[in-house]
């Protein structure tokens, strides 16, 4: 897609469904579709915003994409290598240029290990810290990187509020100087307080460093304001892919302009048309043929309910999938 | 964990000891029963020989008196004397215990041997044939009682293929390695038959509770680190896994000392259980209440441990 530098990573295709099984033989009974064909492109130095409703396939799509979740088919390429391919030995290696931060502050720490332990962990395992010393002082400037005291390395996580386990997780993502970081729902859990705060902190990071985000959030106003370009997902498929000021000026897809309308505007004065969804999500059991969202979509036609529709460039940078809106 | 909190938990078992030796003292003074009862059926005892060593032993004194000279001799390290087998119950006690501690740990120490990787690998690969197969012979492992897999093994590797002693001695007469051998050849069966009902039930909750742990976030965490997947079990799951587990282990240990009456039975081993059933049966009150208080000991004893278990594994219980 539409990027002047080579992308640093790149998802085709991606798919993932997972298995339902039942009866005495244990067959697969059922498949869920939880991500189907996703495919998108990151640069290097960009924050690419993923949004969608719960159970949509973001974090599935996320956790694909680092192999913490085989994908069923479909191919990652990050840095000239398909991730999908690797063996055991080079993902391990490959988990110092690719990192994550999770959305449950309180469930993504071990509480049987001190902070300092948590954050050295991934050094000591590739190998980056050599000396107690030298590991010692690579914690200490982890900790302060991310606003938090050096001795807070001898504490235990349950002993930190919300907000600071989401800045030891961070520190822990950084630790092995990684390109990429997928940060699944990291303010999602907090509150909106801090999730200012966490949201500065990872703007502040990617000057710092130059890092590249995949950004997964189901908030619209937290990823316009943290992205660079935004992704739209429904029931595992991408279905708008826009520069973040065009979608959210000029959005094409009607889920995308039903998600939109439902962000709360901070002005009771502003009267605007609320575009109200019909029914609920379909099942990813058995997802609806042709485009996944025709059931709920106000302006679908025939072919809707048949025909897939491609992800198409219909202006500069602005990609859609649907008959209707090009 | 300090040496404050040690002490005052030791502290705090005391007053918990005194009420259950008052509980235990009344419950068998309360209980039909005389150990003198024999002697009266007896034609060559006078009555007044009779009387005058019920007299001797204060049995027929109030209970609160004899209750309180049973705590004073006790606090002197006096446990009491046995009318059956003649001798300081203290003396008898330590005469059997050590039996009763070798076999009951050995065993104990095999169900933990067996449970710990059974149950993490079928965890690590829940509904694999592994796991199908440890679940299910741990079903019938806790199913099958001692008393009959115990009779089982006697029949098989006493009687039909006669590969092992099936009375337990204590009078082995040999010294060195010979008497190491003969004491490991006579423990294989008692020990395998608690070992592994134990075991059985273990594996169960080492498996569940490995289950629980190794999709938490944490894990995760561990392993998009980059850590090699043995690593991420044994540093990430294991141990978090494992405080549950200690739980039911030491909090269980009386309960299989209780057990362990079973199958002492089944080889006599002449231990610390079946000194118990046959005072009981005997009426021997001291050494009842000897061998049933150091049963409460014991309670209070793997409580502690437990208790220090947990701090060990989980920070996040401090001990103030």
């Amino acid at each position: 897609m539409n990027t002047q530098t080579a992308p640093l990573l790149s998802a085709r295709g991606l798919t993932k469904h997972f298995a339902i099984k039942g009866g005495i033989f244990a067959r697969e009974v059922h498949r869920i579709h939880a991500v189907d064909g996703v495919s998108f492109d990151i640069a290097a130095g960009e924050t690419l915003g993923l949004v969608g409703e719960s159970g949509c396939g973001k974090s599935t799509t996320g956790r694909c994409i680092l192999r913490l979740i085989e994908p069923s088919s479909g191919e990652v390429w990050f840095q000239g290598r398909d991730v999908t391919k690797l063996d055991a030995d080079a993902l391990r290696g490959l988990r110092r240029d690719m990192q994550i931060i999770f959305q449950d502050p309180f469930a993504s720490l071990n509480p049987r290990h001190t902070v300092g332990g948590i954050i050295g962990e991934a050094l000591i395992i590739h190998g980056l810290s050599r000396t107690r010393a030298e590991l010692d002082d690579r914690v200490v400037q982890l900790l302060e990187t991310v606003g938090l005291q050096p001795d807070h390395r001898h504490r235990f996580p349950h002993e930190f509020s919300g907000g600071q386990r989401q800045r030891i997780g961070i520190a822990r993502a950084l630790a092995v100087e990684p390109k990429l970081i997928i940060c699944d729902e990291p303010v999602s859990a907090l509150d909106v307080s801090i999730q200012a705060q966490v949201i500065n902190l990872l703007e502040d990071l990617q000057e710092k460093f130059g890092l590249t985000y995949l950004f997964i959030a189901h908030d619209l106003s937290v990823v316009e304001h943290i992205s660079d370009r935004v992704a739209v997902m429904y029931l595992g498929r991408v279905v708008e892919i826009a520069p973040s000021r065009e979608l959210y000026d000029n959005p094409r897809h009607p889920y995308t302009e039903a998600l939109l309308s439902a962000v709360p505007i901070p002005d009771p004065l502003v009267k605007r048309k609320r575009i109200v969804l019909q029914g609920d999500v379909p099942n990813p059991i058995r997802p609806p043929t042709g485009c996944r969202f025709h059931t709920r979509c106000p302006i679908a036609e025939a072919r809707c309910s048949q025909e897939v529709p491609e992800l198409e460039q219909s202006s500069d940078g602005h990609w859609v999938a649907c008959h209707l809106r090009r | 964990m300090s040496r404050d909190y040690l002490f005052r938990r030791i502290l705090i078992a005391i007053p918990s000891l005194l009420g259950i030796s008052l509980v235990l003292f009344t419950v068998l003074a309360l209980a039909p029963g005389d150990p003198f009862g024999e002697l009266v059926t007896n034609p060559n005892v006078p009555a007044e020989i009779r009387l005058a060593l019920r007299a001797k032993f204060g049995l027929d004194d109030p209970v609160w008196i004899r209750y309180v000279r049973w705590l004073n001799a006790m606090l002197q390290g006096d446990w009491g004397f046995s009318f059956t087998s003649r001798m300081d119950v203290d003396t008898l006690i330590m005469q059997r215990l050590p039996t009763t501690v070798a076999v009951i740990g050995a065993a104990q120490i095999l169900a933990i041997v067996v449970a710990i990787p059974v149950g993490v690998l079928a965890a690590t690969r829940p509904y694999s044939l592994f796991d199908q197969i440890a679940n299910t012979l741990a079903f019938v492992g806790f199913s099958l009682p001692t008393f009959f897999t115990g009779l089982l093994l006697i029949l098989v590797f006493s009687i039909q293929l006669d590969w092992l002693p099936f009375v337990y001695r204590t009078d082995i007469r040999a010294s060195g390695w010979q008497w190491w051998w003969e004491h490991i050849r006579q423990s294989i069966m008692p020990v395998t038959v608690l070992g592994l009902f134990q075991g059985a039930s273990l594996v169960r909750y080492v498996r569940s509770s490995v289950l629980d742990v190794i999709k938490l976030d944490y894990v995760t965490t561990a392993r998009s680190k980059g850590i090699g997947e043995p690593k991420v079990v044994t540093r990430h799951v294991v141990r978090n896994a494992l405080i549950p587990v200690v739980t039911l282990v030491a909090l269980q240990m009386p309960v299989v000392f209780g057990g362990a009456i079973v199958t002492e039975q089944i080889f006599r081993i002449p231990g610390i259980g079946s000194l118990l059933i046959s005072s009981i049966l005997a009426n021997d009150t001291p050494v009842v209440m000897g061998v049933t208080f150091v049963f409460a000991c014991l309670v209070v004893l793997f409580n502690l441990i437990a208790d220090i278990l947990y701090g060990w594994l989980d920070p996040r219980i401090t001990f103030r």
